[in-house]
């Protein structure tokens, strides 16, 4: 499985702020981040794993009408999104959540806001003044 | 979690100052800090710089999609600190929409800015397809079940 996301992610935190590159990956990942939550099994996948321990493929599929295969393809999404990631343990490979790339898009949704606030604020001098 | 940003601003003038404000570009150029090369157009790009200080390397560039009379403006654009070593003309651009309304004291302005989600179509697979509709809520309670069991 790819962990382009994740090292993405990782080359996302050791950028400066302002860099282009940061600029270009932020972009990137904003839209996989949004197109990975958008789809119902893979928003329960992530509630599983971000309600807790690492799981395999095989706890994942336990319970659902999935097949194992369905599953690891949704997994693979979300890997490529950064927002799980996989380690092996033995044999076997466990899934864990990564918070960051939701944390990621709500800080620059964040950021936009405010500069929203700001204009906001001055075109309210600007009419009212 | 949300995909888009919606502010609502009380504003003690008619709405036939706010509209001025929002429309006429040299007043929209004097607060959003911006200075513009010429009127807005429904369907034509509006070009110019950042006037704020510190950010004047930056390009101002969207494009106009509605103007109507006291009710509702908008433009299509990649949000603030654009940086200009990045070439943001393949990225879907978001969606910004003044509406007006009148009030007793004045005007409510609601301003939507929506389009975060978008993918945009050189990046689509069919894996990434959006199931039907729905999903912002769907963000929403998975954002609440994420922070109540971190």
């Amino acid at each position: 499985m790819r962990a382009a996301g994740l090292s993405r992610l990782r080359a996302l935190r050791d950028m400066s702020p302002r860099s282009p590159s940061r600029e270009r990956v932020r972009l990137q990942l904003q839209a996989e981040v949004f197109a990975a939550l958008g789809d119902q099994t893979r928003l329960l996948l992530v509630a599983k794993l971000a309600a807790g321990q690492p799981q395999s493929i095989a706890q994942l599929t336990a319970g659902s009408r999935l097949t194992r295969q369905a599953i690891t393809k949704h997994l693979r999404v979300l890997e490529r999104a950064g927002m799980v990631r996989c380690a092996r343990s033995g044999r076997e490979r466990r899934f864990a959540f990564n918070p960051r790339p939701m944390e990621e898009l709500r800080e620059y949704l964040e950021r936009v806001s405010g500069q929203w606030d700001a204009a906001l604020g001055r075109l309210q001098a600007f009419v009212e003044g | 979690m949300q995909d888009r940003i919606e502010k609502r601003l009380e504003l003690k003038a008619p709405v036939s100052r706010v509209w001025q404000a929002l429309t006429d570009y040299r007043q929209f150029g004097e607060w959003f800090q911006v200075k513009i090369e010429g009127p807005f157009e429904a369907g034509q790009v509006s070009r110019g710089h950042i006037t704020y200080p510190g950010y004047e390397h930056l390009r101002w560039e969207a494009v106009i999609q509605k103007i109507e009379p006291e009710k509702l403006f908008s433009f299509t654009w990649h949000p603030f600190a654009i940086d200009p070593r990045v070439d943001y003309s393949k990225e879907t651009p978001t969606l910004v929409e003044f509406r007006l309304e009148k009030t007793a004291s004045g005007t409510l302005l609601l301003l939507t800015e929506s389009g975060f989600d978008k993918i945009p179509p050189h990046r689509r697979e069919e894996a990434y397809r959006k199931n039907e509709g729905g999903w912002t809520q769907q963000i929403e309670s998975i954002e609440r079940y994420v922070t109540e069991k971190p």
